[in-house]
């Protein structure tokens, strides 16, 4: 990491440790928005990193987003940064203007389409996407639907939609938005930098390091516990099993932190699509594995609501599922590789 | 607790101009090998295979050049052996050498010994085992009693080694001894030696491994002489210096290419249009392979810049080889296939090989609770 991502990365921890405690988490599960919160991000730069400055953004690239997006993920930020991102990215990339305040995208589901008509010299939004994070609440919706047979992106006015609020396992809204010729604030060709299936791709990029940052939380608070729970007049740390089960935790850790981190530098290079499903199948894997391993470290008080693991492992079991679970994101690369032929796995790994 | 530096790193060009030079020489020399053959990775065995290699200059390679080296970056070094293992190269008559007893002479061998060994090692023409494990020292290596006792002129060696792979077909070994008996110290009082395997007093049997193959053996001591310009470094010392070597020994991308061949020939078996289930198991298992590779290069960056990744090499020989055992049994989860040496068919007879070599990867080079062990005293719990 350079310079300034080791900067950004150290104003994150300390920004989120003070503002982040349990109690805020908690009052946003039920149902608050964290307003202060999200004032704050907005004003130190991180709900954009890596939109040009031009556009209201911090200049960056998609490796300081990365930093942000692992910090939130560590912390459970219970806000759409990530979402903010992906949709400020669609946006600027198609030369459309990014708004002030928190954004959401859609749709986040891999089969779920919507479309744009014209109308006149505008433009109406249709159809119904499930599961948008914030989508209920957010100001405005960015969407990629399709327009006169190809790919657009529009910024969608937050709240015109029907609207039937859910939440995922960690209580985020995940809510589902209907559009029926709904007017939209802009729209415009997706932009030649959108790679094919960009929402998803970012959109599970994003997830791949919340999780990875979330892993790095579940061992950092493992260690800590298991440093200071006393049982049979020894600290938990002092038994083998243990100590093995937090060896194995990190070595997941440290693969699903590799893996959320190439799959930005190669978003950076520009062609992405195989690290990103590298990444999200790899992170997600490991987010399985080790909220399983940070819950049987903690025993039964890891289990309570008022412990606070919980509020990384409920978003790790969410996150696995999100913008394309595994299974998607595996069959989708099985097939590519299957298609390159037994003989091209090593060449193309190593061309990546 | 100490977190674990990996960090993204790119080859330079000349690494990359190194890999089509490798590619192109392996295409050349293996031409028509079977999987089956190339299954056996690193435990394939052919002299004439490292003396072609070592001509080509791809042996020894970051090694001055006084000393036959190359003076090449560990990165270019790097590529050589990710391409030689993902081609299934017979490399284990010189690999060790290569690996680690070179570069322990590098580290610690007298200038005599460096010019001695170190141009032949680079030619490819000798081959090196490890005389470390001992019938009552496994995992607790520290408390070998083979002991080297001094004579006039040298040691004089007596007790027993074992596991040692390849002793009957290698020149040397690098061996471990207990010059000093140190009382509730066991630390203390170790040495390492350069054993010439085909001295007097040197008894080599064999031990047939579950597979029915013979590579390791039992290797005795009796009354063996090692003359005093036969000992690495200082008399004393083996413990550093055998720890050291065993870091080189875990920081390669052996430690989880093993079973490599059977994700090829798998997707070979399941052909272009896969089904939905094979193709998920074919998408989990490059995502899986991908970041180990990854994780495999930083430490290679971290070797290249001076550092010393420790505690990198031992997550990812436990993360990697983990992987390369599950290998197998997600094979036998997706297809009706029975793993067979004598089938007609190459994949059913990859996967008898790997099936039957599989447990000796969390062994091998450090068993995985050694390494958790490690682990979990760089993560502070120990
Ligand atoms: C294919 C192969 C090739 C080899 N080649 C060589 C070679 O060339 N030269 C050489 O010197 N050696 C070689 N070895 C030996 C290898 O280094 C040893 O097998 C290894 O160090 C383990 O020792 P052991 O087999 O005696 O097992 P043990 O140490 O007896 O261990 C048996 C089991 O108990 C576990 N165990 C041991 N201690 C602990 C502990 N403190 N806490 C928890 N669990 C523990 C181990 O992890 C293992 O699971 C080779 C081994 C294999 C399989």
């Amino acid at each position: 990491m350079n310079d300034t991502r080791t900067l950004l990365a150290d104003t994150c921890a300390r920004l989120f440790t003070d503002q982040v405690p349990p109690a805020l988490i908690e009052s946003a599960e039920k149902g608050t928005w964290p307003a202060a919160l999200w004032q704050m991000l907005e004003e130190n730069g991180l709900t954009l990193p890596q939109i040009s400055e031009s556009r209201g953004g911090a200049g960056g690239a998609w490796g300081d987003a990365h930093v942000v997006l692992a910090a939130c993920g560590r912390f459970a930020v219970p806000l759409p940064v990530a979402e903010t991102m992906i949709g400020a990215w669609l946006l600027s990339e198609s030369g459309l203007n990014v708004p002030l305040g928190p954004l959401t995208v859609a749709p986040v589901r891999p089969a779920e389409k919507l479309a744009l008509a014209r109308d006149g010299g505008s433009w109406r939004l249709s159809g119904t996407a499930t599961r948008v994070p914030w989508g209920a609440s957010a100001g405005h919706v960015v969407v990629l639907a399709e327009g006169d047979g190809k790919p657009m992106v529009a910024l969608a006015q937050g709240g015109i939609a029907k609207a039937e609020p859910d939440v995922n396992l960690a209580q985020e809204p995940r809510d589902t938005l209907e559009w029926t010729g709904a007017p939209v604030l802009a729209a415009a060709d997706a932009g030649a930098g959108l790679p094919t299936g960009a929402l998803m791709l970012a959109g599970a990029m994003a997830r791949s390091t919340q999780m990875a940052g979330g892993l790095e939380f579940l061992l950092s608070q493992s260690v800590k516990y298991v440093t200071e729970r006393v049982q049979f007049g020894r600290p938990l740390a002092s038994f083998q099993a243990i100590q093995h089960q937090l060896a194995l935790l990190a070595g997941h850790t440290a693969a699903a932190g590799m893996a959320a981190q190439r799959a930005f530098a190669a978003m950076d290079e520009g062609d992405a699509g195989f690290e990103i499903a590298v990444a999200k199948i790899r992170t997600g894997e490991a987010s399985g594995l080790g909220a399983g391993i940070a819950h049987q470290c903690h025993g039964a008080i890891g289990f309570t609501y008022e412990h606070t693991l919980h509020f990384v492992t409920r978003r790790l079991w969410s996150w696995r599922a999100e913008f394309g679970a595994e299974a998607y994101w595996a069959a989708s690369l099985g097939r590519e590789v299957a298609a390159r032929g037994a003989d091209a796995l090593w060449p193309y790994l190593t061309s990546r | 607790m100490a977190t674990f530096n990996f960090q993204l790193g790119e080859l330079p060009p000349e690494a990359e101009k190194v890999r089509e030079e490798i590619r192109d020489f392996l295409a050349r020399t293996l031409g028509g090998t079977s999987a089956t053959k190339r299954a056996l990775s690193w435990g394939g065995f052919d002299r004439e295979f490292s003396r072609r290699l070592g001509e080509a200059g791809f042996i020894g390679m970051t090694w001055p050049k006084k000393y036959g080296g190359h003076e090449r970056s560990a990165l270019e070094r790097y590529v050589v052996l990710e391409e030689s293992l993902a081609a299934g190269a017979p490399t284990s008559a010189h690999w060790v050498a290569d690996r680690q007893s070179g570069p322990l002479l590098l580290r610690f061998g007298t200038e005599e010994q460096r010019q001695r060994f170190l141009p032949k090692i680079a030619k490819g023409e000798l081959a090196f085992a490890i005389g470390m494990s001992e019938p009552d020292s496994g995992s607790d290596l520290a408390s070998i009693r083979t002991r080297a006792e001094r004579v006039e002129g040298g040691y004089r060696v007596n007790g027993t080694k074992i596991w040692t792979s390849n002793a009957h077909i290698s020149d040397y070994a690098i061996a471990l001894f207990r010059t000093k008996v140190v009382p509730d110290k066991k630390h203390e009082g170790l040495s390492q030696f350069l054993v010439d395997l085909k001295s007097e007093g040197i008894g080599i049997r064999p031990i047939i491994d579950l597979a029915g193959g013979h590579h390791f053996n039992e290797v005795h001591f009796q009354n063996a002489f090692v003359p005093d310009d036969m000992l690495v470094g200082k008399d004393g010392d083996g413990w550093t210096q055998v720890t050291t070597e065993l870091a080189f020994e875990r920081s390669g991308p052996e430690r989880y290419l093993s079973s490599i061949r059977l994700i090829i020939e798998l997707i070979r078996e399941v052909g272009a249009e896969p089904g939905e289930r094979a193709a998920v198991v074919i998408g989990r298992l490059t995502a899986h392979l991908a970041t180990l590779r990854q994780m495999s290069l930083s430490i290679a960056m971290m070797l290249q810049a001076g550092q010393n990744p420790n505690l990198e090499a031992a997550v990812v020989k436990d993360v990697g080889t983990s992987f390369e055992q599950e290998i197998p049994e997600v094979v036998h989860a997706l297809l009706g296939v029975e793993p067979r040496l004598g089938s007609g068919k190459e994949f059913e007879r990859v996967f008898g090989y790997l099936v039957e070599h599989a447990p000796s990867f969390s062994l091998r080079g450090g068993t995985r609770e050694i390494l958790r062990g490690i682990i979990a005293r760089g993560l502070g719990l120990r």
